[in-house]
């Protein structure tokens, strides 16, 4: 079979393949020669079937993600739909100002249904959002878990608003317009969110 | 240039003197003295105390040792921290003491920059390394980036060496447990389940201490739980490392602390360096361990870029963040 990597990190690789006719994007959890067989395998296995069940989630709650076709939590390989789009973050900066305001406002509704659903993603970052038939895509939900916390909410924004201000610094307005979007969307009082960004934005380390 | 550097953050006093050659760091001398408490943990005020009977003692062996004259001295430095207030005030008033003797300047630097600097200054082709430190009380991974050491992970509670001190003491080895938790984790067969837990690049150790000691209290053997301390801490500091590694694009990984003097952690990094075609670095042992020559160096760095302190001014920091130092002496 044809196989080309697109990505490498450092937990996994993303290749380009086939599966069932269909071109697929397989995420392959790697091997790690350093940790010994009982732990590697438990993590690759219960990361793949973490990540599976948040990606389900997701979906029910009503936010676009790759469909899965198949799972093999012994190899730790999620195969799922290609989407064959663009990244928020290659086309964020090169956008007029009203579609910059109208996706961010997206984003921002989508970020507040995997709150309603106590989804926390863990790494909302513009390179993890592919735009696809106007439709924004969540993909690599590899750090998320399910957590009720306002903390963690308030994490998982804070991601994102680092990763504006360092990729898209000239339109820091984004993160407002993501905000906005978040409030509209949110079952629960956003205020105590945005407090808790601040709070952390103060604890320094994050700064 | 030659500095003398005096260390006293935790455990340990020791002085170290240093010359700068051609950009590189030669440590000339590097006297450690170590306060082992008669039972449970570091004591802060034993500590001081500890470190205030012995400093003229190691601060004359090391002046010796160097074959040194004091006048050829130039400059003080100490560790402003982070450490335990009674320890660090004991250095630094020995600093002080001294800058003003020898009529020479002072500076303090911080703990954990140091730890970096003298990897990168004593070791060949080390230059833009992703720090692994590991000690008693500190676990952070740590890079250069925009202008500073940022920290990319670290210990949520408890550091890996006392997580592994305080499980030993549970059981009655001696402090430090280490080396003898080491020893023990060799005859170790068989892998009991530990909590694994990374949230994001930081880690966190003391569920893992909780259940080791239940498993030590329901009777399994106490090789297998060491090696099972061993195994998954281990694995779970050096996933970080390696996320910092690819986050940062950096292809060098130093370790640091007292910890990285252990094996199987020197083995496991090395493996996840080599599977990432990444160069592995580990300084002499007593340049992990807390010494006054990682000190004394990085007094000669910061003095160097134009950085100066006055004795009226020379304030220690037990809370001093890796991330509050300005680096100026690197590009």
């Amino acid at each position: 079979m044809i196989e080309k990597i697109i990505y490498q990190g450092a937990e996994a690789k993303i290749c380009i393949s086939r599966y069932m006719n269909f071109n697929v994007v397989e995420k392959r959890r790697l091997k790690k020669g350093y940790r010994i067989k009982q732990i590697d395998e438990s993590l690759i296995s219960t990361r793949t079937k973490e990540e599976t069940k948040l990606m389900i989630a997701a979906r029910q709650a009503g936010v676009s993600v790759p469909i899965i076709y198949d799972v093999d939590l012994l190899k730790g390989i999620i195969t799922m739909e290609y989407l064959k789009g663009k990244r928020i973050k290659d086309i964020l900066n090169d956008l007029d100002e009203k579609d910059r305001m109208r996706i961010c406002i997206k984003i921002g509704k989508s970020i507040a249904r995997f709150h309603n659903n106590d989804i926390i993603h863990g790494d909302i970052t513009t390179s993890n959002m592919i735009i696809l038939d106007n439709k924004i895509h969540f993909i690599d939900f590899g750090l998320g878990e399910i957590n009720s916390e306002i903390e963690a909410k308030g994490v998982d924004l804070h991601v994102l608003m680092e990763a504006i201000e360092s990729t898209h610094s000239k339109y820091s307005d984004c993160f407002n317009y993501v905000l906005e979007g978040y409030k509209k969307e949110l079952k629960q009082d956003a205020n105590q969110v945005f407090k808790k960004i601040q709070d952390i934005v103060k604890r320094g380390r994050y700064r | 240039m030659i500095c003398l550097g005096i260390e006293g953050t935790a455990h340990s006093i020791s002085v170290g003197i240093v010359k700068e050659i051609n950009r590189k760091c030669k440590v000339l001398s590097n006297v450690i003295k170590i306060y082992r408490p008669a039972q449970g943990g570091i004591h802060p005020r034993e500590a001081a105390n500890h470190h205030a009977l012995y400093v003229a003692d190691v601060l004359k062996e090391s002046v010796d040792k160097a074959k040194i004259d004091s006048s050829e001295i130039d400059i003080v430095s100490f560790s402003k921290g982070p450490g335990l207030g009674p320890c660090l005030r004991t250095a630094a008033t020995a600093a002080r003491a001294l800058s003003l003797s020898i009529n020479k300047p002072i500076i303090g630097v911080n703990h954990c920059v140091a730890h970096l600097e003298i990897g990168r200054g004593t070791l060949d082709n080390c230059s833009d390394p992703v720090l692994l430190y590991t000690s008693g009380a500190n676990t952070q991974v740590i890079a250069f980036a925009e202008g500073k050491y940022r920290v990319f992970g670290e210990t949520l509670d408890i550091g890996i060496g006392n997580c592994i001190d305080k499980f030993g003491r549970a059981v009655g080895l001696d402090f430090p447990c280490g080396p003898a938790v080491e020893k023990l984790a060799l005859e170790g067969k068989k892998y009991l389940n530990l909590p694994y837990s990374i949230k994001g690049m930081d880690i966190a150790f003391s569920g893992l201490l909780t259940a080791a000691e239940q498993y030590y209290n329901n009777k399994e053997k106490l090789e297998d739980i060491c090696f099972s301390i061993q195994e998954t801490t281990f694995a779970a500091l050096t996933e970080v490392t390696e996320r910092a590694m690819a986050h940062t694009e950096k292809h060098e990984v130093l370790l640091g602390g007292g910890v990285a003097a252990n094996k199987r952690l020197r083995e496991m990094v090395n493996i996840m360096a080599n599977e990432r075609d990444a160069s592995f670095f580990v300084p002499d042992k007593d340049l992990c361990i807390d010494n006054g020559a990682m000190i004394a160096w990085l007094g000669i760095l910061m003095y160097n870029s134009g950085i100066r302190m006055k004795v009226e001014n020379s304030f220690i920091d037990q809370r001093f963040r890796t991330d509050m130092v300005d680096v100026t002496w690197r590009d």
